[in-house]
């Protein structure tokens, strides 16, 4: 890794006696010649959005499948349930995508390992999945709670008009379950996109890995890092946000939420 | 698919992963855990207070280290740590800080706000009866915390505090960039070396996926005797 280079530059940083504030620096052109340094931040911002919402994607198509298979009365549905979760859970995100990304094209027959690395955009794509994988455990978790949450006679109810297990979940079961999981939802989508800075060990260059180059090229660290901050605190507030509405709108009459 | 798996590359690497790196690795996430809670505690405390000012401050602080991801946060203090300690001991340059102290600051700062949340609750969690009834018996504010409330509170939050620091130690690996000889940092120097990342990568996910597997089976045990004595 460019890790001595990256231990230098804090060296330069912190070798002056006095450290030199030059806030013009977003206004200077970048080393990479995309435009200025506020435009490589900005581009990471993107990029960190992107890998954000693609791994909610992710972690929503699958971490609704797992809890619903862990609430279903089969056994051998709930066994698997239980294990995708540990699996995903027991990890650090870190040693995941060091899986997905260094050892799992190793472990594939030589053709289909040969592609995967010369995959274009191979960071993007690996984040996205081993960050949406990593976040399923947990709206697994999540919607099982929700689906325990509810009083016994819907389930009951929805056997009773003639529902199959599938009409069941479809029409009663679940849009109830995430209306209700839909706060704890929102700190496990922010939660999502600040795990995209994990992604920058291998090599996807989002805000933070933005912000962290443009202190290697311009050692002005304070500068570049107080910008990736306030712009993920931005993130946040428009996200919690837009998510108070989303809130209010599907809230269910006759719980504490609703109207 | 396995044929040139190498197992003789993790043992070789035995000694050097479990005594430089898993003993860092638990180094850390012991002593973030213990500052961690001790600060957050402090934290709680400080909202939970009832002066206006000082729960303001506390839940800024706790909202903002929230907003942030924990890789950005340890890269502030790598390069903050040093200015701070200026600042303290009144040197005339940046003094040195060495990589552990560096870690350990910035885990027990982001950690306090997550530990804080969990006190927060359990402290919440106490019959408003207690904290009354040990003012009736005479009790000072510190006392009342130190006797009757706060001991509670743990008790009550302890499987959440623990889940909490299985999560802090699988965040500690985060330290990798820093490239600090971790448990992870460790595997990826040997898997690095001797091109074998393969062994190195799967043997480092074994371990951090059998340590945090028994270590959350531990906290299923304790919440169901805890869940017996309530």
């Amino acid at each position: 890794m460019d890790a001595q280079y990256f231990s230098e530059g804090r060296v330069r940083a912190g070798g002056h006696v006095n450290y030199h504030w030059n806030w013009g620096i977003f206004f200077e052109p970048n080393p990479m010649g995309t435009g200025t340094y506020l435009d490589m931040l900005l581009s990471g911002l993107v990029l960190t959005l992107k890998t954000g919402v693609l791994a909610w994607i992710i972690a929503l198509i699958f971490g609704s499948l797992v809890g619903v298979m862990r609430t279903l009365p089969s056994k051998a549905a709930g066994w698997f349930g239980f294990c995708w979760v540990e699996f995903f859970r027991n990890m650090p995100l870190l040693v995941q995508l060091f899986l997905w990304f260094f050892v799992l094209p190793e472990l594939l027959p030589k053709s289909a390992g040969l592609w995967l690395k010369q995959l274009p955009n191979a960071p993007f794509w690996t984040a996205a999945i081993g960050i949406g994988f990593f976040m399923s455990a947990r709206v697994a978790v999540q919607l099982q709670a929700g689906i325990g949450s509810l009083p016994r006679g819907q389930k009951m109810a929805a056997t009773a008009l003639g529902l199959t297990t599938v009409q069941s979940y479809r029409y009663v079961l679940l849009p109830m379950a995430f209306r209700i999981i839909l706060p704890p939802l929102t700190s496990e989508f922010l939660n999502t996109i600040k795990n995209t800075a994990v992604a920058i060990t291998i090599g996807l260059l989002e805000l933070t890995g933005q912000a962290r180059s443009m202190q290697e090229f311009s050692f002005q660290v304070f500068e570049a890092f107080t910008a990736a901050t306030l712009l993920y605190l931005l993130v946040n507030a428009v996200v919690v946000t837009a998510m108070r509405f989303l809130e209010r709108y599907v809230a269910i009459p006759g719980y504490i939420t609703g109207k | 698919m396995f044929s040139n798996f190498d197992f003789g590359v993790i043992i070789r690497a035995l000694p050097y992963l479990f005594y430089e790196g898993l003993s860092f690795t638990f180094m850390l996430t012991a002593l973030a855990a213990l500052g961690g809670l001790v600060f957050g505690t402090a934290i709680a405390l400080m909202r939970l207070s009832g002066y206006k000012t000082l729960g303001r401050i506390a839940g800024f602080y706790v909202d903002f280290m929230r907003s942030l991801p924990l890789v950005l946060v340890i890269f502030w203090f790598y390069f903050l740590v040093p200015y701070i300690g200026q600042w303290v001991t009144g040197a005339s340059r940046p003094i040195s800080v060495g990589a552990f102290a560096s870690s350990l600051i910035t885990f027990i700062m982001f950690e306090a706000a997550y530990f804080s949340e969990i006190m927060r609750a359990g402290i919440q969690s106490i019959s408003r009866g207690q904290p009354a009834a040990a003012n009736a018996l005479g009790l000072t504010y510190a006392q009342t915390m130190r006797y009757v409330v706060l001991p509670q509170a743990f008790r009550n939050m302890l499987p959440v505090l623990i889940t909490q620091t299985i999560v802090l130690f699988q965040d500690t690996s985060l330290v990798y960039v820093l490239s600090i000889t971790d448990f992870l940092g460790a595997a990826s120097k040997v898997a690095q070396r001797d091109g074998r990342l393969v062994e190195m990568y799967l043997f480092a996910a074994v371990v951090y996926f059998t340590i945090s597997c028994i270590a959350s089976f531990g906290v299923r045990r304790l919440q169901a005797r805890i869940a017996i004595i309530r």
